[in-house]
C-alpha cells in the first residue's frame, strides 16, 4: 500500500474521539438538509408508529371476518375495503407493518452481526482464515439471492421466523465484504499503528480501534439491506413460503389477494402499496445516509 | 481461475440441501407415497448408507455424466424437464433486458445532459419508485390493467391457446438419428422452445406476434428493478464524464453535441454500466421467479416454487444448480467484457 494516506491529525485517543464524534455531527447535519433523506425517515417513522401502536390506530381486528361483506370496495366504514374473506383491509396492513419491519431489521441486525464479525477477523488476521472465509461468502454469492432464501426456507419449513433467518443469511456475505474491505484500510492507518507500537492487545485492538472506525459503511449497507430484506419478505411470503395464515402480513396478503385482482383490485392494490413506500423510506434514508456520511461515494 | 472453485462450492450446496432437509433423504428422493420395500432398494442403490465425503463423490460424477435423477412430480428425467423450463426464463431475461437497457440508459442520457430539468427530476424520481416496488404487485396490476380492463395486451401464459407453433423438427421433418442424433435433438427442442426464436425459424408471423405480445408485460414488470438501477447508473456515470476536461476540448474544438455526447463521453461512461448490467442480469433470474409465478410463464422460476410446494427436491435441486451456474457464467462474462471495454485491465 503505496498510496498516499490522509495524515491523521492526531494519534492520540481522545482527540481521535472528539474527531470522531464530530464526523457523526457533521453527518446528522447534513442529513438534515438533504429533503428526501427527510422524507424516508418520515415513512419509516410513520410505519415504526403504526407497528408499534397497531392495536389502537386500526380501526378493526386484523383478522376478524365479514364474510357478507367480502371483497367490497373501499367505504367510510372500511377506508380500504374488505379482503376475499371479509377482513379489513386497512387493519390488516397496519398489523402487517409489525412483521415487514421486524424482519427487515432483524434479519438485517443477525446479518451484520455475523457478516461483520466473520469479514472484521477474515480482514484482520488474513492469511489462510481470510481465504477459507471469503471463498465460501464467494459461493453464498454465486447463488441470487431470493434462491438461496427459498432454498434455505424449503430446509428449514415455511413461516415467519425462518423467513427472517433465511434472508439474513443470504446478506451475511454482503456484509462480511464491506466490513473486510473497510478493515483492510483502516488497518494501515498510524493510529492502528501507533496502539501496536504501545502494545495494545490483538482482540482490543479490533474492539477499540478498527471496528469503529469501519461501521460508516456497514451503516449504510444496512439501512439499504433493510429495504431489499423487506422486498425479499413479501416475495417469500407471497410464494407461501413466509409468514404464514391467517397472520396478517403484506406479501402474504398479496399471495391470498391474488386470485381477486380482477375481481376486487383494492385486495391486492394496498397491501403493495405499503410494501412500497416503507421500501422507499429505507432507500431514500440510506441514500441520504450514504451521501451524508462519506461524500465521495455520492451517486 | 476463481470459476472451478466456485462451481465446486455450488455442487457442495446443492448436494447438502437434500441432506439437510428433515427427513430420510431416500424418502425425500421417492416422494411421500413410496413404499418402504423401494426405499430400502433406493437407499442401496444410491449409496446412502456409505461415508458422506463418497456419496458426494458420486453425485458429482452423476451430475457430470448428465444423470440429475428423475421429478418426483412428473417422473420425468429433471435434465428434461429444466431443457424445457430454461428457455422460457431466456427468452423472458431476454426481453426484460431489452425493454430495462433501451429505456434505462435512454433516459439516463436525456437526465443526465438535461441535468436538475423535470425530465431529470422525473426521471430519478421514478427510478427511485422503481427499485422500491415490489415487482410481482407491480405484474399484478398491469396484467389486471392492460390484460383485463383494456385488454391491449394478454394478461398471461406464452402462447394464446389456439394458435400453433410447430417445433423446428416437426416443421421441416428433420428426422435425427445417428450416433449425434440424441444432442441434437436436445439442441433443436431447447431451441424450439425459445418460442420467438421458433416461430422466426418456422416462417410463423402470427405465433410470433402472439408470443412478442405475450413476452411485453411480464418484461416489463421483470425490468422495471434493473430500469431503474441502470438508468440511475447512467445519469451518474455520464455526469462525471461530461464535467472531464477532454469533453471541453471536445466541445471546443466545435465538435456535434451529438457526437460529444454519445461517442466521447458515453465510451468512458459505459464501463460502469456495463458492470451494473451485468449484475442485473444475475439479479433477473431471481426476479424470475416472482414474476413468472404471476404471469404463469412455464420456466425455471415457477418450476421451482411449483416443485418446493410439492416437495419434488431432485427437480428443485436440478432447477438452483442451473440458475446458479447461469449466474456464474453470467457474472464471469461481465468481468471479462471489461477487459475489451477498458484496455487497461488486464487478466492474467
Amino acid at each position: 500500500m503505496e498510496m498516499e494516506k490522509p495524515p491523521s491529525k492526531n494519534p492520540l485517543q481522545p482527540t481521535r474521539i472528539r474527531a470522531q464524534s464530530s464526523l457523526l455531527l457533521d453527518a446528522w447535519h447534513r442529513l438534515q438538509r438533504d429533503k428526501l433523506a427527510i422524507a424516508g425517515m418520515i415513512l419509516i417513522a410513520l410505519f415504526l408508529i403504526a407497528a408499534i401502536f397497531a392495536p389502537w390506530l386500526s380501526p378493526q381486528s386484523p383478522i376478524a371476518q365479514q364474510l357478507l361483506l367480502r371483497r367490497q370496495p373501499p367505504s367510510r366504514e372500511h377506508w380500504l375495503g374488505l379482503d376475499e374473506v371479509g377482513r379489513d383491509v386497512f387493519s390488516r396492513i397496519i398489523y402487517g407493518s409489525r412483521a415487514s419491519l421486524q424482519v427487515g431489521l432483524l434479519s438485517v441486525t443477525l446479518a451484520i452481526i455475523v457478516g461483520a464479525i466473520l469479514g472484521a477477523i477474515s480482514g484482520f488476521l488474513g492469511g489462510w482464515i481470510d481465504q477459507g472465509i471469503m471463498r465460501f461468502m464467494d459461493i453464498l454469492l454465486a447463488f441470487p439471492g431470493l434462491l438461496l432464501a427459498i432454498a434455505v426456507v424449503s430446509i428449514l419449513g415455511p413461516g415467519l421466523m425462518n423467513m427472517l433467518y433465511a434472508i439474513a443469511f443470504v446478506s451475511i456475505p454482503v456484509y462480511a465484504r464491506i466490513m473486510r474491505a473497510s478493515v483492510l484500510a483502516v488497518k494501515e492507518q498510524d493510529f492502528v499503528m501507533a496502539a501496536q507500537s504501545v502494545g495494545v492487545p490483538q482482540t482490543r485492538m479490533l474492539v477499540r480501534e478498527i471496528l469503529p472506525n469501519c461501521l460508516t459503511p456497514i451503516i449504510v449497507a444496512g439501512t439499504l439491506g433493510i429495504a431489499t430484506a423487506i422486498l425479499d419478505a413479501a416475495g417469500l411470503s407471497f410464494l407461501g413460503l413466509g409468514a404464514q395464515p391467517p397472520m396478517p402480513e403484506w406479501g402474504t396478503m398479496l399471495g391470498e389477494g391474488r386470485g381477486s385482482v380482477f375481481t376486487a383490485p383494492h385486495i391486492v392494490f394496498f397491501p403493495g402499496v405499503a410494501i412500497m413506500l416503507s421500501v422507499l423510506g429505507f432507500n431514500l434514508l440510506g441514500d441520504g445516509l450514504r451521501d451524508a456520511l462519506d461524500p465521495r461515494l455520492r451517486m | 481461475m476463481l470459476l472451478f472453485p466456485v462451481l465446486i462450492g455450488i455442487s457442495i450446496v446443492t448436494f447438502a440441501m437434500l441432506r439437510l432437509i428433515p427427513g430420510d433423504p431416500a424418502r425425500i428422493m421417492l416422494g411421500e407415497h413410496a413404499t418402504e420395500e423401494a426405499i430400502t432398494r433406493f437407499r442401496e442403490s444410491a449409496g446412502l448408507d456409505d461415508p458422506i465425503p463418497v456419496q458426494y463423490w458420486r453425485y458429482l460424477q452423476r451430475l457430470i455424466r448428465g444423470d440429475w435423477g428423475r421429478s418426483i412430480a412428473r417422473n420425468e428425467w429433471v435434465t428434461v424437464e429444466l431443457a424445457q423450463r430454461l428457455p422460457a426464463t431466456i427468452e423472458l431475461s431476454i426481453g426484460a433486458m431489452i425493454i430495462s437497457c433501451v429505456i434505462g440508459i435512454g433516459a439516463g442520457i436525456i437526465s443526465a445532459y438535461k441535468h436538475n430539468s423535470v425530465f431529470d427530476l422525473v426521471t430519478m424520481v421514478g427510478a427511485l419508485v422503481g427499485v422500491s416496488m415490489p415487482v410481482f404487485w407491480l405484474g399484478l396490476l398491469m396484467s389486471y390493467v392492460f390484460g383485463y380492463r383494456l385488454h391491449w395486451l394478454p394478461p398471461s401464459a406464452r402462447l394464446t391457446v389456439g394458435v400453433e407453433l410447430k417445433t423446428i423438427a416437426e416443421a421441416y421433418n428433420l428426422n435425427l438419428s445417428g450416433p449425434l442424433g440424441g444432442a441434437a435433438t436436445s439442441v433443436l427442442s431447447f431451441l424450439s422452445n425459445l418460442y420467438v426464436f421458433d416461430s422466426i425459424v418456422t416462417a410463423n408471423p402470427t405465433a410470433l406476434i402472439d408470443s412478442l405480445k405475450h413476452l411485453i408485460l411480464p418484461s416489463i414488470a421483470l425490468g422495471t428493478i434493473p430500469m431503474s438501477i441502470i438508468a440511475r447508473m447512467t445519469r451518474s456515470s455520464l455526469l462525471e464524464v461530461l464535467s472531464a476536461d477532454y469533453i471541453r476540448t471536445a466541445r471546443a474544438k466545435g465538435q456535434h453535441e451529438r457526437v460529444v455526447l454519445m461517442t466521447h463521453a458515453m465510451k468512458n461512461a459505459f464501463l460502469p454500466i456495463i458492470t451494473v448490467i451485468g449484475l442485473q442480469f444475475g439479479g433477473l433470474l431471481a426476479g424470475a421467479i416472482l414474476t413468472e409465478t404471476i404471469f404463469s410463464w412455464p420456466g425455471m422460476g415457477r418450476l421451482v416454487v411449483e416443485r418446493i410446494l410439492a416437495r419434488d427436491y431432485p427437480t428443485v435441486q436440478g432447477a438452483v444448480l442451473v440458475i446458479a451456474l447461469l449466474f456464474v457464467v453470467l457474472n464471469l462474462l461481465v468481468d471479462l467484457s471489461y477487459a475489451y471495454l477498458d484496455p487497461r485491465i488486464r487478466y492474467e
